[in-house]
């Protein structure tokens, strides 16, 4: 505690409370969908125009450009969901819970992008949509655990116990899914199906990689924003009957 | 480079654009639903107070 | 009375249980045999091609019979609270809720073992893959009843779990089934598969400590 600044943890106290949440991410919201857009337009005009077509690949690997980043962040978001999770069950913040559920169906979008760029990469370099390739397996193992999450959710009616679920099945997956990674990628070595050495490694030059760090930079900060929307809904729906839900209503009116 | 050439992909156009253009649905679509979901929360919860 | 007493009894009152109601323990075990006998039939009975997939047809089979008889584990006791009663015992919950995943693995993932060597045999598995076979199922089903008993603990309290419980639990199971059907076929190929046990015996004893603690938070908000 003492390493934190006092202004630090007071801005977490007070994100902590719905109605200044709801008021302090309406304000950002136009700063993140700037930095957003600019990101992605930085990234694009990198990736797209300026970046060198591979010499294997030729202009197919500028898939790579959403496929890589969209893996990466579909663990990222799984992992921010187990933390958000386990905050939610341990210090019963509801914010933490809110944050938790949120951030399933932007998570699962991400994994669904990865494995459909992949299958779209995949088609022009082995000839097939589909190969059980190690990363793309895992991918869809990944798109199964948010299946599971978002279906829990839905099937409990009440919201606060649907959170505990919620919590306690993305703590089970977190660290589960390290030793699923790690089962299919020896699985995938021991039954090496067609080659896939080109996709894994792509050789990657600096032209190639700032687009690709710019365009993982777009996506977190697409998170941030997908993340934000979904919570203030989810926010709204829990706290229809609290005061500050209703004179919102109220203002909104005139 | 040619607008044309750059469409084009080096041949690989439908894979690149397709991918580019379903995450682009995709992302989109994770931002409309919310928005709808409250607006519509605000028209019910108007009409709940009438 | 002392925690390993009110282990040893919660085991017994269990299994107790599960002999007046035979049935429940024969379906996940006829199950078994009947997925088995259907893949022949569905992909014609040349014998190396079912030699070939035996080991992966028999892990799957045992995946989904594991998987279907996890609904009984909590729910005659949740149905008539005394469930609720287990979980306010002074002792911690975790441990008793343990008792109970060793009692059902017992009754139905103990009866696996005896009806493989039979199906090994319907599928002219070679001889030495037999007893690896054995050993897998060993060590794989109580890990199998350890994580399902998480996905169970999470949906006991809902009208329709059955659906929602394959999709937590199936893909957890991954591991498991990679790793014992490929220790049966390298074993049947005469390869050494010390390897693919020792990493079960490990994924077993995780699952024994870790397990029980997501599965006794679960119940405790099942019951609310």
């Amino acid at each position: 505690m003492l390493l934190i600044p006092d202004s630090v943890v007071r801005f977490f106290h007070r994100m902590a409370s719905p109605p200044h949440f709801y008021a302090f991410t309406e304000r950002l919201m136009p700063w993140l969908v700037i930095i957003f857009l600019f990101l992605t337009g930085a990234g694009l005009y990198g990736g797209l125009y300026l970046a060198p077509p591979d010499y294997q690949q030729g202009d197919s690997y500028r898939i790579i450009y959403i496929h890589v980043p969209s893996a990466w962040m579909s663990l990222f978001i799984y992992v921010v969901m187990a933390v958000a999770g386990a905050i939610g069950l341990v210090w019963r913040i509801k914010l933490a819970e809110i944050v938790a559920i949120s951030s399933a169906p932007v998570g699962a979008s991400f994994t669904f992008i990865a494995l459909v760029t992949g299958s779209l990469w995949g088609k022009p370099m082995w000839g097939t949509w589909w190969v059980w390739d190690a990363r793309l397996t895992s991918e869809l193992i990944l798109l199964f655990l948010y299946l599971g999450v978002i279906g829990l959710y839905g099937a409990i009616d009440d919201k606060r116990v649907a959170s505990k679920a919620v919590a306690i099945l993305a703590i089970v997956g977190v660290v589960n899914i390290p030793i699923i990674h790690y089962s299919v990628e020896w699985w995938n070595t021991l039954h090496q199906g067609p080659t896939v050495s080109k996709l894994d490694k792509p050789s990657i030059h600096v032209s190639m990689l700032i687009p690709l760090l710019l365009m993982a930079l777009a996506f977190n900060v697409y998170y941030l924003i997908a993340l934000i929307q979904r919570a203030r809904v989810e926010l709204l729906q829990r706290e229809r009957n609290s005061q500050w839900v209703k004179t919102m209503v109220m203002e909104n009116k005139q | 480079m040619s607008v044309h050439e750059f469409f084009a992909m080096g041949g690989y156009a439908f894979y690149v654009w397709t991918s580019y253009g379903l995450t682009l649905v995709v992302l989109l679509a994770n931002i409309i639903i919310p928005v709808m979901q409250r607006k519509q929360f605000f028209v019910k919860a108007l009409k709940k107070k009438r | 009375m002392s925690l390993s007493r009110a282990f040893f009894a919660i085991i017994r009152r269990d299994l107790v249980l599960a002999l007046r109601r035979r049935a429940e323990i024969a379906n996940p075990l006829l199950f078994f045999i009947l997925v088995i006998t259907l893949f022949p039939l569905g992909i014609g009975a040349q014998p190396h091609l079912l030699q070939a997939i035996a080991p992966g047809i028999i892990w799957v089979s045992a995946l989904l019979a594991a998987m279907l008889s996890l609904d009984s584990l909590f729910r005659s006791d949740f149905d008539d609270g005394s469930l609720e009663q287990i979980l306010l015992s002074a002792h911690p919950a975790s441990i008793l809720v343990l008792g109970k995943i060793i009692a059902h693995w017992l009754v139905t993932g103990l009866p696996l073992l005896i009806v493989a060597p039979l199906l090994a045999v319907f599928l002219g598995m070679p001889k030495n893959s037999i007893g690896i076979l054995l050993l897998t199922l060993l060590l794989g089903t109580p890990v199998l009843s350890l994580i399902g008993a998480i996905g169970v603990a999470l949906t006991v309290g809902l009208r329709r779990g059955g659906m929602i419980l394959s999709l937590l639990v199936l893909p957890l199971y991954v591991p498991v089934l990679i790793f014992a059907s490929n220790a049966v076929e390298m074993a049947g190929s005469g390869l050494p598969v010390n390897a693919q046990i020792n990493i079960l015996v490990s994924i077993l004893f995780m699952a024994l400590v870790l397990a029980p603690w997501p599965t006794s938070a679960a119940l405790k908000m099942s019951i609310n």
